[in-house]
Parts: C-alpha cells; sequence; structure tokens
C-alpha cells in the first residue's frame, strides 16, 4: 500500500523546461497565472491556453500525467461552471425553470472561467512535473534572499532546510510506518475491517511509535548536523550555482511578448 | 614524543537527568596519535559513545580537560575549528543525512564552513571517490543499502578535509557484507590520506588490522595495547562480558587443552599459520 506513493511529481524526460532555471520557472509561473486572469475575453485566453499546451508538448511528459492532476480538481472544475452558469442572467434565456436560469452569456462565462481553472492546473503541473523537489527548494530560498535586507535572511534559510530536511525524510518515514503496521498485522491488528471509529483506533498503535521514533531521529540529526558545523546560514557557501543561461533569456522574452500580447488583445477586442 | 591529536586529561562526565545523576567517565585519561588507527572495544553502557561526542566537544567534561590540536573543547570559541578537525560518525546512517540527493548531503559540511562553489565540487567528488560512492552521487540516499549511506555519511565527514575521525559503532546496524564496505573504506582512508581513525565498536573482529585496541569497562580503560596483545587476554576478556574473535578462542582452547601454540593470531591466515606452526 505505501509501497506506490511516489514522492515528488518530477519525472525526468530531460527537455528543455527541465534545463531552465528553477528560478526562472517559478517568476515565469507567477507571471503567466497573472495574465490567465488578466485575460478578459476568448481571444487573450486563447493566445495564452496556446502558449500554454505548447510549453506542455515541450515538457514531453505523457499527457496521461497531466490529465490525471486534471481529474483531482474536477470537482472543482465542475462547481466553477455550475455558479457562472446561474451566476448571469442576460443573453438569450434557453431554460427558465423555478430560480433557474440558463443564458448563452452564462454558458459563454461557465466556460471562461472553467478554462481558466484549467490552464492553471495545466501550467502548474508543468512546474512541479520538471523540476526536482530540491531545485524548487533550492529556488524558492535565493528568491526570498532579498528579505535578508530586513533581517528575515535567516528565517527565509530555516524555512528551505525544513522543507529539505521533510523531503529527504519522506521515503524514511513511510519505510518506517511500513514496518510498524506489518509488525502490529503481526499480532493481529487489522486496518481495513470493523466500522469507521474502529479503523481510526487502530491508527494510534501506528501513529505513537511513528512519531515517537521521529522524534528521536530529529535529535540525532540535530547532533549529526552540528558535527558538520551547521550553524543556521549565515557564512554560507552553496556547491551548485545557478547561472542564467541562452535558454533562460530565450524563455523570458517569449513569455514577455506572449504576457504582451494578452494586454493588447484586451484592449483591442 | 608523541605527536598526539586529541588529549583526553582525567576527564569525568556525568549525567543529570530528572533527578538522579549517572557518573559515566571518571578520571579517564587517552591520547589519540595522529595518523593513527585505533580501535575502542567495550560492551553497552561501558561509557563509550559519551567519549565519541565529547572527542569534539558535542559533550562538554565536567571536570578535566580534552583538547584537539591544543584547542582545548571546554572553550566555545573553539567550536568551529575542534569540528572541522575531528569528524564524528554515527550509528544510525538514516538519521545523519540531510539531503535527499547523495552528493547534496555530501556538499552539506564544507557548505556550513564556507568554502568556495568550485572547490566544494572537488572536495565532493574525491570524498565520495575515496569511500566509492561516486557512481552513486546522484542517486537518492534511501534507495542506498546499509553500508553504502554510511558510506556517504562517512565521505560527509571527508569532504569537510578533518585530520581525525571518530566513529561510534558505525557497523551496528549494518549486515556483513556492509559491515565490510565501511571497514575496507576505513582502513584506505588511514593509509592513503592519513586520516587517524577512532573507532568504537563493540565488535572485536574490527580490531584486527588497527595499530591500538583500547578496552573500556565501567567508564574507565581496562586494556590498552596492539590488539593481538589484548586478545591474547582471553580469561579477561571474558570475565568482562566481551565476546573474543573465534580465531582467538580457537588458539586459547587448543592452548588450554596442552597444545603449545601462540595465542597471538587475530586473522583467519594467521590462526592458521600458528597452528601449522606447531604442528610441523
Amino acid at each position: 500500500m505505501l509501497d506506490n506513493i511516489t514522492f515528488g511529481q518530477f519525472i525526468d524526460t530531460h527537455s528543455v523546461l527541465h534545463r531552465l532555471d528553477p528560478r526562472i520557472k517559478i517568476i515565469l509561473l507567477i507571471a503567466i497565472i497573472v495574465f490567465i486572469f488578466l485575460a478578459g475575453n476568448f481571444i487573450s485566453l486563447g493566445l495564452i491556453a496556446v502558449f500554454c499546451i505548447a510549453l506542455l508538448i515541450n515538457s514531453k511528459i505523457p499527457l496521461k500525467m497531466y490529465l490525471k492532476n486534471l481529474k483531482v480538481i474536477l470537482p472543482i472544475v465542475i462547481f466553477t461552471a455550475i455558479i457562472n452558469t446561474f451566476y448571469v442572467s442576460t443573453g438569450t434565456v434557453l431554460l427558465d425553470w423555478w430560480i433557474f436560469k440558463i443564458t448563452t452569456d452564462g454558458i459563454m462565462r461557465a466556460v471562461f472561467m472553467s478554462s481558466r481553472v484549467v490552464l492553471l492546473i495545466l501550467i502548474s503541473s508543468a512546474l512541479t512535473y520538471t523540476t526536482t523537489p530540491n531545485d524548487l527548494t533550492d529556488a524558492i530560498e535565493r528568491l526570498l534572499s532579498p528579505l535578508k535586507l530586513i533581517g528575515l535572511g535567516n528565517l527565509v534559510h530555516m524555512l528551505a532546510m525544513m522543507i529539505t530536511i521533510a523531503l529527504r525524510f519522506i521515503p524514511t518515514l513511510l519505510e518506517e510506518t511500513g514496518k510498524i503496521m506489518n509488525a502490529q498485522k503481526a499480532r493481529g491488528a487489522s486496518f481495513t475491517e470493523g466500522k469507521l471509529t474502529e479503523k481510526i483506533r487502530a491508527l494510534i498503535p501506528i501513529l505513537v511509535p511513528l512519531l515517537i521514533s521521529s522524534i528521536r531521529r530529529a535529535y540525532e540529526l540535530a547532533e549529526a548536523m552540528e558535527c558538520r558545523c551547521y550553524n543556521g546560514g549565515e557564512g554560507r557557501t552553496r556547491m551548485k550555482q545557478l547561472r542564467l543561461r541562452k535558454n533562460d533569456f530565450c524563455a523570458i522574452s517569449i513569455c514577455v511578448l506572449v504576457c504582451t500580447a494578452t494586454i493588447i488583445l484586451n484592449i483591442f477586442f | 614524543m608523541k605527536d598526539n591529536i586529541i588529549c583526553v586529561k582525567g576527564v569525568s562526565y556525568e549525567y543529570t537527568d530528572a533527578d538522579n545523576k549517572k557518573q559515566v567517565l571518571e578520571n579517564f585519561n587517552l591520547e589519540i596519535e595522529r595518523g593513527s588507527f585505533t580501535v575502542i572495544i567495550g560492551h553497552n553502557g561501558s561509557g563509550k559513545s559519551t567519549l565519541a561526542k565529547l572527542l569534539n566537544g558535542l559533550y562538554k567534561p565536567t571536570k578535566g580537560d580534552i583538547t584537539v590540536d591544543g584547542l582545548s573543547t571546554l572553550d566555545t570559541k573553539n567550536e568551529f575549528e575542534i569540528r572541522r578537525r575531528v569528524g564524528l560518525v554515527f550509528q544510525n546512517p538514516d538519521n545523519q543525512i540531510v539531503a535527499s540527493v547523495v552528493e547534496d548531503d555530501v556538499a552539506f559540511g564544507p557548505e556550513n564552513l564556507g568554502v568556495e562553489p568550485a572547490e566544494i565540487r572537488t572536495r565532493v567528488d574525491e570524498a565520495l571517490k575515496s569511500v566509492g560512492m561516486y557512481d552513486h552521487r546522484f542517486e537518492s540516499p534511501h534507495q542506498l543499502s546499509g553500508g553504502q549511506k554510511q558510506r556517504v555519511a562517512i565521505a560527509g565527514i571527508i569532504a569537510m578535509s578533518p585530520e581525525c575521525i571518530v566513529l561510534d559503532e558505525p557497523t551496528a546496524m549494518l549486515d556483513p557484507k556492509g559491515r565490510q564496505e565501511v571497514m575496507e573504506t576505513l582502513l584506505r582512508l588511514n593509509k592513503e590520506l592519513g586520516i587517524t581513525v577512532v573507532l568504537i565498536t563493540h565488535f572485536m573482529e574490527e580490531a584486527e588490522n588497527a595499530n591500538r585496541a583500547v578496552v573500556m569497562n565501567d567508564g574507565a580503560i581496562v586494556l590498552d595495547d596492539e590488539p593481538k596483545k589484548v586478545f591474547g587476554e582471553i580469561v579477561f576478556l571474558k570475565k568482562i562480558g566481551l565476546a573474543v574473535p573465534q580465531t582467538s578462542e580457537l588458539l586459547y582452547r587448543l592452548k588450554q587443552a596442552g597444545l603449545n601454540v601462540s595465542t597471538d593470531g587475530i586473522s583467519v591466515e594467521e590462526c592458521a599459520a600458528q597452528i601449522a606452526a606447531t604442528l610441523k
């Protein structure tokens, strides 16, 4: 049960997107998301949609993987669509029953809003599929480094270190949970039968040892880190330096063009 | 005069948890010679883990003083310099690996020291090569075996270019194959890079290739000599509850049975040679 949990969403296909600087990827993702919401009509949104789809194709990640992420978000898309359908009451009336009134404008708006949500999910998945969790953490730490100027540098560093350690220990703790469950099963515990309350109660003998061992691990890890001269972010250097390359500048230029075009299309249509 | 890297002088250490005090070490003296391979043997509760943590200043002695290259561990200003010189490797490799990529973890120590990025790169590559883990540098620690993980932990210390490595039961959680991998790595680091090794263990066999074996019991040194001579003291070792290597045990029993055989032979080859010499 615990073996098939893949950790992180990274899939290595060695595409152009994989090789971009993670900092640029995060900034461009934020820019694209902002412009998805700035796009005011079907034509400008269509342009962004085409751009996003081009990115997805470029990532060389199987379409199946993107659809998997969409499936999770499907209820939200449907909910958005329904709300928007009934929210707008202008345009030709298609159906009028009791308090419900469906109009052409309403349907258009529903399609528009749900397309936004779908695009948002697709483009965010493109980031997590093409960037390792480590690169993401690293990029976030570096992007937030201006906070050092207002004395929050160590806070940013600690946050990044916490994420790094959490990512490192997820597989270790999963393995341990499996071991504890097997140990309990060997003594006759059942995690699949009985009423909901019984199932929840059966989890206690797993969670308690897991918590205790995590605390012990944390204590040992802290000692090991101290032995390796860890002293917070102050005076620390990094082995991996991020440097912007030609590809990164290309990506920035393309994004700027698309975003400008979106604004122009917004104004003229 | 001997060139000692670590000097432990009249050290006492006591734990104070809740309301009871426990004296672990009392008036303890030990000198570690630069470039040597010392094995410290003792059963559980003999104070050997406490000793490991005292050697790099993680714990401070209650009485007495410990100096590393002349720097006292009592002075907090020396903490950084001492830990750079004396690296500590623990029992559980899982709980000392920080990053989820092997090479990132090895880089953790030198990054903390503020080494230049290009220099870290060379150090990391060399450290990984010296423990034979270079081919695994992009892998995630949880995909490695116990012995491999422990070698990554050792590489993480090597990358800080220490003078001395102290290992606290590094093989206790490993299978025989992993144990052998770690032992071979340590011997090579000691011979080729001249790094001082202090190996703390309860497996007597691991002292086989050391220069010196120190036996601890109840927070005090009871034997301190060449491994061969130490293992000759079979009756005494058994009395304090330590399991002697099977080879030493065999030679000892042969001698008791009336065969005129010398009891100093630890490896299987040495043991066989001793018996062969007697039978000739």
